[in-house]
């Protein structure tokens, strides 16, 4: 028995490897060229961490972002969502003397509120997710600023940046989030009867009904998790930076997409993995990093990642294309 | 136009390989003016590659191809057009929101400047279309168009660019009978301007109707070539399959059980408009019509896609509430879909995943994370038991043919155990081979007692495999035929609506 799963196991590494070898090569030899040019100050102990910590955020909304990809669809509210979040959190203790576990809870139930309307609008009307998340990422923004008075709400309680700014030994919090995240968002779409019916929708919505798929409710729970991910996201990054912005998350909705399909995920549906859409976040990550410790602007380093996304896709198309 | 009789094209000694296989080894053929030549063989045989190499899809590393009298294998799809060689592939290719005249002249529009010339365009199109015998107005869009008049656009459009040589791959796939005619009487003409015409068909009786000669491969190699006139549908079968096939249908007498499902009234605009019928255990109950008669749409109501309509449904005589495809499943019903691509399988994802999602519920049952060794066991012996032919459960469903594409469907829903299984067109684009196959499936379970509800557009199918024949037309019954009543002729009568009503409640 122990024998057998080990086979087992050892058959779901190497498939993971094989499955991603482009991307993995590409990562690797980031990193190989990276501790040649930055003099080992990428390979250190810090730096390494600091790279988990940086991808934290952008890894919890790209596992969402690849549910609702796989469906089909696309989340463009996340960094609105997020920002909606954050403000809330740090608000409700401040301004409305919450206390820090119920701020906490009450705008993270917000933010997962906000998903639900989202999937349930796309799960009722014919009106494509993009649009519809599209809208909402206005309303969330603006209702950010509204909230907020357009200022960032200082929250200088340590309870409440703890949360952000918190380590498990010598392993931030936020990288303890995502790892946990990831887990669950693996064992999800991978174990689950709902991650079945998420490729089922996203593969062919048709014969998801004509199988007794209940494609509706696969889209609320998709959007409604992206949604949830969101508004975690944003209270610990509010909280680590003790203030509720308003202005937290811009364009990250840009970065979870981009990550999501540097790991191969199709941009029409049924297809994808988090395990790779992990690989594709630190790509990103990695690529920021580094592009930092060599001193380049930040306007490089966007860049630099629009020829990396342009490049994977491709290569990945290429792939396809051989079989 | 060319003179009768003349030869159009060769194609010799034909090699076409792909990593690791031949698709093509070895293959010949000819095409005269004025004559339908046929490309037979089940799927998978080459004629789809055969097709491609001589469109300038692909290009063959060894053999000739003369067009006209001059040696030139076609580099692109421009080249082979150039040559006079026009296809019309068995997926249409319209763009639904332009007009009939704008879609005609996609990617040659007549213009001064970049400016279209549309009076001008309009005129032509409508010369062409008028050649064909058509009375469109150019101006239509695609889109209001039904699926025969846009095949016959697409032939008006394969004619316009002046070629000589027509390819049709599977054009009566969609079609009724009624159109499968004037589709032919369309062929017969071009026949005599001296078109040659290489039509691919699974139809066999569309062959003997309309074809000169038979071309037969199989495994991607050339059989031979026969004409229609001096053949059978035996050895062309035999031809096909290697193997004599001894029978395609097989039906044995089942003494009918107890009534399954029964129907009053139903009614769901504007297909269905009042439908009443019962079928027992052990049936096969065959459901005849022509196109928007309702039959599918019928099917959708007893297995809750619509949820919309009014009317009973009884189950084992008691009544029950159906309003989506969970109820149907909870009730013993499934439902084998007119499209398998569209509505059968998850086509991007593995033969594996596409037989287990109608029982995930079974799986996962006190199984939150899946049961592995219980899925791989169904899988197994779905596999088996179909006789699919796969690499392995984790191949991708695209990859497979039709035949095996079916039966994967077939195998989805006999894995919820249906006491009532509706089949909707289920031999549908699948060559003999499976053919015979899944009339032997069905065959056994009506042993078993299973009730089987058989939605059909081919005739001989419907006769040969039914216990009885619904037949409908605009909504309704129109009759229900015994077993020794059954014909074309009489089926024919009823769905067109010439007879009245017959044994009808």
């Amino acid at each position: 028995m122990s024998l057998e799963t080990n086979i087992k196991s050892q058959n779901a590494v190497m498939r993971y490897l094989k499955e991603n070898m482009g991307t993995l090569i590409g990562l690797f030899a980031m990193c190989v060229l990276l501790s040649f040019t930055t003099n080992g100050v990428f390979y250190s102990q810090r730096n390494l961490i600091n790279i988990l910590r940086q991808v934290s955020s952008n890894a919890c909304l790209a596992f969402g972002m690849t549910f609702a990809i796989i469906t089909g669809g696309i989340d463009l509210s996340v960094g609105s969502i997020l920002a909606i979040s954050g403000t809330l959190s740090a608000g409700l203790i401040v301004k409305s003397g919450f206390s820090v576990p119920g701020a906490v809870a009450t705008s993270i139930i917000i933010g997962t509120a906000l998903g639900l309307f989202n999937g349930f609008v796309i799960a009722k009307t014919t009106i494509p997710p993009f649009i519809v998340t599209l809208a909402m990422m206005q309303m969330a923004r603006g209702a950010a600023y509204i909230y907020s008075n357009g200022q960032p709400i200082r929250a200088m309680i340590p309870e409440y940046m703890i949360i952000g700014t918190g380590y498990l030994g010598p392993i931030p919090l936020p990288v303890i989030y995502m790892l946990v995240f990831l887990i669950i968002s693996i064992i999800l779409l991978s174990k689950t009867r709902f991650g079945r019916h998420v490729y089922a929708v996203g593969g062919n919505d048709k014969a998801a009904i004509f199988s007794g798929v209940n494609v509706a409710r696969t889209k609320m729970m998709v959007y409604t998790m992206s949604g949830f991910l969101a508004a975690f996201t944003g209270v610990v990054l509010c909280a680590r930076m003790a203030s509720g912005q308003p202005t937290a998350g811009q364009s990250f909705e840009m970065d979870a997409i981009a990550a999501t399909v540097l790991g191969g995920t199709s941009m029409s549906g049924g297809v994808g993995k988090i395990g790779s859409t992990m690989i594709g976040v630190l790509i990103i990550g990695v690529l920021n990093n580094g592009l930092n410790l060599l001193g380049l602007n930040s306007f490089w380093q966007q860049i630099a990642k629009g020829i990396v996304i342009l490049l994977a896709v491709y290569v990945d198309m290429l792939k396809k294309r051989r079989k | 136009m060319a003179e009768q009789g003349k030869i159009l094209l060769q194609m010799k000694n034909i090699h076409k390989k792909f990593p690791g296989v031949y698709a093509l080894k070895d293959v010949n053929f000819e095409l005269k003016a004025g004559e339908v030549h046929a490309l037979l063989g089940e799927n998978g045989a080459g004629k789809s590659t055969l097709i491609k190499c001589l469109a300038g899809i692909y290009i063959p590393e060894e053999g000739e191809v003369i067009v006209n009298g001059k040696s030139h294998i076609m580099t692109s799809v421009a080249d082979s057009q150039a040559h006079g060689i026009s296809v019309i592939h068995q997926e249409l290719c319209l763009v639904p929101y332009l007009s009939i005249a704008e879609n005609m002249f996609l990617g040659r529009e007549r213009n001064v400047g970049g400016i279209i010339k549309r009076a001008q365009e309009n005129e032509e199109a409508k010369k062409m279309l008028s050649r064909l015998g058509l009375d469109f107005n150019p101006n239509t869009l695609i889109k209001d168009l039904s699926i025969a008049q846009q095949q016959m656009v697409e032939i008006a459009k394969a004619l316009s660019v002046k070629a000589d040589i027509l390819v049709m791959d599977e054009p009566t796939a969609s079609l009724t009978e009624k159109e499968t005619e004037v589709l032919f009487d369309t062929m017969r003409q071009l026949k005599a301007e001296g078109i040659g015409i290489i039509y691919i068909s699974h139809r066999m009786s569309e062959l003997f109707e309309i074809t000169d000669r038979v071309t037969v491969m199989r495994d991607g190699q050339y059989v031979g070539t026969v004409n229609t006139r001096e053949t059978t549908n035996d050895q062309l079968i035999a031809m096909m399959v290697g193997r004599e096939l001894t029978q395609l249908y097989f039906k044995d007498e089942v003494k009918p059980g107890k009534i399954v499902l029964e129907v009053k009234d139903l009614v769901s605009p504007p297909f269905v408009n009042g439908v009443s019928f019962a079928i027992r255990e052990g049936e096969i109950v065959g459901m005849s019509g022509l196109v928007g008669a309702g039959r599918s749409e019928t099917s959708h109501c007893i297995f809750g896609l619509d949820d919309r309509y009014t009317g009973e449904i009884f189950v084992e005589g008691k009544p029950v509430h159906i309003r989506s495809v969970r109820q149907a499943m909870e009730n013993g019903i499934a439902l084998v879909p007119e499209n398998r691509k569209e509505e059968g399988l998850v086509l991007v994802n593995s033969v594996g995943y596409n037989l287990t999602l109608t029982i995930l519920h079974e799986i996962f049952k006190g199984h939150p994370l899946g049961n592995p060794a219980r899925e791989e066991e169904e899988i197994a012996r779905h596999i088996k038991e179909l006789a699919i032919k796969t690499p392995s459960a984790d191949q991708l469903a695209e990859n497979l043919s039709g035949g095996n594409q079916q039966k994967i469907v077939i195998a989805k829903w006999l894995a919820t155990k249906p006491k009532l299984l509706i089949l909707d067109e289920p031999t549908r684009g699948v060559d003999v081979g499976a053919r015979a196959e899944i009339y032997g499936f069905m065959n056994e379970l009506a042993k078993q007692g299973v009730a089987i509800l058989m939605i059909s557009s081919d005739l001989p199918e419907v006769i040969n495999m039914s216990d009885r024949v619904l037949v409908m037309h605009e909504g309704r019954i129109t009759a229900n035929l015994g077993k020794n009543e059954l014909s074309q002729e009489i089926i024919m009568r009823y769905a067109t609506g010439n007879g009245g009503t017959r044994n009808v409640a």
